[in-house]
């Protein structure tokens, strides 16, 4: 037993020193591999409710994302950008517009996605939490750029309609590593609510644009 | 202590009132109220009672071994409270691991006094009447190392990869809306809605949120412990359900403690 037990301090002694020596060199050599990070992730979570494991897989742009310094990879980035756009699917029957007042309450819920949430349940966009977009909400977060005065600001045109409903649909087109979630690709909104939202953004009697 | 509790929310009320038209200046107001808030509740925070509770937990002969945690290893010796929570999370010989302040409290409750790790586990987060002795023990210990500055070790290898691992799950995005801990906790000067939010990757963002941490949590009645605190931010990034004592929790605990490095700690602290 004290013989088994010096074996271990000695393998451990010569497994530490190997690992302070590369510490030494270089703390980004140091950092584990994207295997080991993925193995403790499975392991760390349990699903529950409607948050099974497999929110933890990453797609491609989630995977490049999470790295550090991706903004210096700027040929990939616009690659990104590229496939994300092409994964937008406009509405078949060809209209972005829906009711501004229905996108004004998609705006303020936050409810959906979470294992606290009734599976099921409508999930909101809570806009509001990252934006500032009607004059009179004044509890709105900044992680987000404020979107006031959106549509006064830009315009109505269908090339604005289309460019709204597709950052909502999937703001990895517009912007590779956005914060914002994709509402319409990760099937978190439906067709309808994303119109009636580019509504709250567009139409000029939105309390956005008032 | 509670009456002083009330009147403090009473008068919070009052502040938070929206007293004035313009946008800027009724959010600067709503910001001053719950500053004003906060200091009314500092002096009397109901987090002495988990403190209290958890120094008779500490002390007691409990479990199917009838034994106190008196002997339990914090990283300074067996039974050292004092300073102890600044030098979390550490490497142990004797598991092997890095374990965070809950992780080790489960090992000794469970080798010490041969108590049921899951049951501990199932009852982590305390609920009304159904208290957890895991958040009391927690409450105790910590308020043994206010006003100490944070000391936290990556000297050993296992220590290094802990924070490494830590780094790296702060950045990963996944789920239902793409986030990681770094989309809400990666800038300056953010909010969502009016709640401030700390930037923790910037070094005293980073000490002030750690440091008060665990805290009374007035809008749940409850104390909770910097486990918690990540599994309920990984529920709001809409991932699953973030494992008591997991590798994971407890390298990211790692890479924030040590963010926190040379701030003196304050809590067990309250917040809204």
């Amino acid at each position: 037993m004290r013989n088994f037990n010096r074996m271990l301090y000695v393998a451990g002694l010569a497994l530490g020193m190997a690992s302070a020596g590369v510490a030494a060199a270089d703390r980004a050599q140091v950092a584990v591999g994207e295997a080991e990070v993925m193995r403790e992730m499975f392991r760390g979570f349990n699903p529950q409710g409607q948050a099974g494991l497999s929110r933890l897989r990453q797609d491609d742009m989630q995977k490049f994302c999470s790295s550090p310094g991706w903004q210096k990879q700027k040929a990939r980035v616009k690659q990104l950008e590229k496939e994300q756009l092409a994964l937008v699917k406009y509405p078949a029957d060809g209209k972005l517009l829906g009711s501004w007042e229905a996108g004004e309450r998609v705006a303020q819920s936050g409810v959906g996605m979470q294992f606290s949430d009734a599976p099921g349940s409508v999930a909101g966009a809570n806009c509001y939490a990252c934006h500032q977009l009607s004059g009179t909400e004044l509890s709105f977060g900044t992680i987000g750029p404020s979107l006031r005065n959106f549509g006064k600001t830009r315009g109505n045109s269908e090339a604005m309609q289309r460019y709204a409903y597709g950052k909502i649909y999937n703001s990895q087109a517009y912007s590779a590593c956005s914060n914002m979630p994709r509402f319409g690709h990760s099937g978190i909104l439906t067709e309808q609510q994303m119109k009636d939202l580019t509504a709250l953004l567009l139409d000029p009697n939105s309390p956005v644009n008032k | 202590m509670f009456r002083k509790l009330v009147k403090g929310c009473l008068l919070a009320t009052v502040c938070l009132l929206p007293s004035i038209a313009t946008a800027q200046s009724a959010q600067s107001d709503t910001v001053k109220g719950i500053e004003r808030y906060r200091e009314l509740l500092a002096d009397g925070n109901p987090a002495e009672l988990w403190e209290a509770r958890g120094e008779g937990l500490w002390k007691e002969k409990r479990g199917p071994k009838k034994a106190s945690l008196e002997t339990c290893d914090l990283g300074k010796g067996p039974g050292v409270v004092k300073g102890a929570y600044t030098e979390l999370p550490r490497y142990f010989k004797d598991t092997g691991r890095v374990m965070d302040l809950e992780s080790r409290l489960l090992h000794c409750m469970t080798g010490i006094q041969g108590m049921d790790g899951a049951a501990i586990k199932r009852n982590a987060f305390g609920s009304g009447t159904n208290r957890s002795d895991m958040e009391a023990l927690v409450a105790y210990v910590t308020s043994e190392s206010k006003g100490i500055k944070m000391k936290v070790s990556t000297a050993h290898p296992k220590e290094k990869e802990s924070y490494a691992m830590g780094e790296k799950i702060f950045f990963y995005r996944g789920g239902s809306h793409d986030f990681a801990c770094a989309t809400c906790h990666g800038e300056n000067d953010k909010r969502i809605r009016l709640q401030d939010l700390p930037n923790l990757l910037n070094k005293k963002d980073a000490q002030r949120a750690y440091t008060t941490w665990p805290a009374y949590r007035v809008s749940q009645g409850e104390l909770r412990t910097f486990q918690w605190r990540l599994f309920d931010c990984f529920r709001q990034q809409r991932f699953p359900a973030l494992e008591y004592g997991s590798e994971a929790s407890i390298a990211l605990t790692t890479f924030l403690a040590k963010n926190a490095n040379g701030a003196a700690f304050n809590a067990p602290a309250l917040k809204r």
